[in-house]
């Protein structure tokens, strides 16, 4: 075989295994959903909504108590971390962008973006549950206030980072001080991105089970007293899913596609909202 | 970008700014100020989280001193306890989702690039991207009921007939198909981080200069000589940051591991077919039943090393990714 025939070959092959690559990664995907799809769907019923987990081998049962559960935490983890996010945020694209601090700042928060979530389930434990006696759900939704923070920082930052430079300078010209115009202009100009943000970030603390096992633990009956643990669905889902019976396990599989979807529904709201924008 | 209700502010302020008292500056210090100061509360985080776990720890870190890292014993009735096996658990379980992820996330990131017809691109993209939005309990759950049935009663049985065979690499693909184990977590984790490597070598080729693409298939390249000797040089340090990024996100991954590794505190084989233990699945067992006293503390260390083991896995790559980013400026 001559040169050109054995490159023309190695390409070939090479891109027919890229080909495969590509279908490799698409098929976990189609996997994973259709039977998350399947099984889910069997488990689905009314009740899911409207009754609490049961004990095993009871005759009914749902999961209302973990589904409202996860809506507290989730909903009380993004309220606090969104504000001190975007604050964190503003402070790295509008104040410290060149500074020491916003530098240091900026690699410190990369790092926490990526850093284990078990890990920061552990510190709320150091730091909260040991020091006050008991788990709660209190000490939850800080760990998942933690988790929110690095997301939003990061994308609040990137987003006001593309804001023109114009648009400031414009708004300092007219004599705005400079919290009037971050808040009135650039915020304002970034908005859907930092929507975004926020979005994806609730979307990857709506499925995080680590942070809580060691935190808001989880909770058989129903309780909205944040001073208690709670029970909340990726626990849940733990429980039911490493247990041996079947009917938690059907719940298990119905909470798993609750999630599954909400999660993935978020993601594509954030993306086609971002694009949305983008486009104008 | 909304032009107009930007004009409309401009002109709002216009009509109040006539009238106004001279602005105070009182308001700008007070949002600095608030802004600065949760910045540095998330400086200070990380700081917090090292001291928190270092003082929880540290009566393991008395009782044990460093024979913590090399001890097999895990024995919580005894208080004898050392991080040897979830240790190898992690870094065997992470290593084997690395061989897997990062061939085939070079192969995605290569069709999306270069192969796939543009209107494919985003919505293609897009899928890889929600396998990454995927919770991992979704994964766990999945992995423990549906896949490592499955994979325990065919691809087990097909790798020991094939690569079992082998001299040396043999043992590592010996011992009865259980499904869940080492390799089956292995195998799940690079599931899970395909999507982060490929999305970041999918960006780092895209910020190959055209030009430099360009002169080579003018010089007759094939794309895959593109591809493998202009494009993967130039962009050498981002790939590997990318890989980095993977690692880290393997070595801290937790339910997923936890519901397929088969949590046993014992290793007598160094086939990977073996259930095993790794840092995160010792936690998620047994933290929240864990005695108060040395059992606690001795998974607060655990806690502790593979905190350090990921920041310095991040911190090599995000180096990494910022020196690409610092060429692209020439």
């Amino acid at each position: 075989m001559d040169l050109l025939a054995r490159r023309k070959l190695t390409n070939k092959v090479a891109l027919s295994l890229s080909l495969a690559a590509m279908a490799f990664g698409l098929f976990w995907l189609a996997w994973i959903l259709s039977t998350v799809i399947q099984l889910g769907i069997d488990g689905l019923s009314l009740s899911l909504f409207t009754e609490m987990t049961p004990p095993p081998g009871a005759e009914s049962g749902g999961l209302l108590n973990a589904i409202v559960g996860s809506l507290i935490l989730v909903g009380l983890g993004t309220l606090i971390g969104t504000p001190v996010g975007i604050l964190a945020g503003i402070y790295l694209a509008e104040y410290g962008r060149y500074t020491w601090l916003g530098r240091v700042t900026r690699f410190v928060n990369d790092l926490l973006l990526s850093a284990p979530s078990i890990v920061i389930g552990l510190f709320v434990y150091a730091v909260i549950v040991a020091t006050t006696g008991k788990f709660s759900a209190w000490s939850g939704v800080v760990a998942l206030a933690l988790l929110v923070l690095p997301i939003v920082i990061r994308t609040t930052e990137n987003m006001l980072a593309l804001v023109p430079g114009s648009l400031r300078e414009a708004a300092y010209a007219l004599g705005a001080p400079k919290h009037i115009v971050i808040t009135r202009v650039t915020l304002r100009a970034a908005r859907s991105g930092v929507v975004t943000g926020v979005l994806l970030a609730v979307a990857r603390i709506a499925g995080e089970t680590a942070p809580l096992l060691f935190t808001a633990l989880s909770n058989q009956f129903w309780s909205v007293d944040l001073n208690e643990p709670m029970a909340n669905l990726p626990v849940t889902i733990f429980k039911f899913a490493m247990s041996p019976f079947e009917d938690w396990q059907r719940l298990a599989w119905a909470g798993v596609l609750l999630i599954t979807l909400g999660v993935l529904g978020l993601n594509i709201i954030a993306r086609v909202l971002f694009r949305a924008e983008k486009l104008h | 970008m909304n032009t107009e209700a930007i004009g409309m502010n401009v002109s709002k302020a216009d009509s109040t700014l006539v009238t106004r008292k001279p602005v105070s500056r009182l308001g700008s210090v007070i949002f600095g100020g608030v802004s600065t100061s949760f910045a540095v509360l998330a400086l200070a985080l990380l700081a917090g989280i090292i001291v928190a776990l270092t003082v929880a720890a540290w009566p393991a870190i008395q009782a044990f001193g460093p024979g913590f890292l090399t001890s097999p014993d895990w024995n919580p009735p005894a208080e004898k306890f050392g991080a040897l096996i979830p240790v190898y658990g992690t870094l065997v379980s992470s290593i084997i989702a690395l061989v897997i992820a990062v061939p085939v996330s070079f192969g995605i990131a290569l069709f999306l690039t270069e192969l796939s017809p543009l209107w494919l691109r985003r919505p293609l993209g897009t899928a890889i991207e929600l396998l990454a939005a995927v919770p991992s309990i979704v994964f766990g759950m999945w992995g423990l009921l549906v896949f490592a049935p499955i994979f325990g009663q065919y691809i087990q049985p097909l790798l020991r007939a094939t690569l079992g065979e082998l001299p040396l690499v043999g043992a590592l693909f010996s011992g009865p198909s259980l499904g869940i184990g080492l390799l089956c977590a292995g195998v799940i984790l690079a599931v899970m981080i395909i999507p982060y490597i490929a999305s970041v070598m999918r960006d780092v080729f895209e910020v190959t200069p055209a030009m430099l693409k360009e002169s080579a298939y003018g010089l007759g390249c094939t794309t895959w000589e593109v591809m493998w000797r202009v494009v993967l040089p130039y962009t050498k340090n981002g790939v590997i940051g990318g890989v980095m990024l993977g690692l880290g996100r393997a070595l801290g991954e937790t339910m997923a591991v936890t519901f397929v590794i088969g949590n046993t505190n014992f290793l007598n084989s160094a086939s990977l077919f073996a259930p095993g233990n790794s840092i995160t699945s010792a936690l998620a067992n047994e933290f929240a039943e864990a005695e108060p006293g040395l059992h606690t503390a001795s998974l607060m260390e655990l806690g502790l090393i593979l905190f350090v083991i990921t920041l310095i896995v991040l911190i090599l790559s995000k180096l990494l990714l910022l020196r690409l980013s610092a060429n692209e400026g020439r």
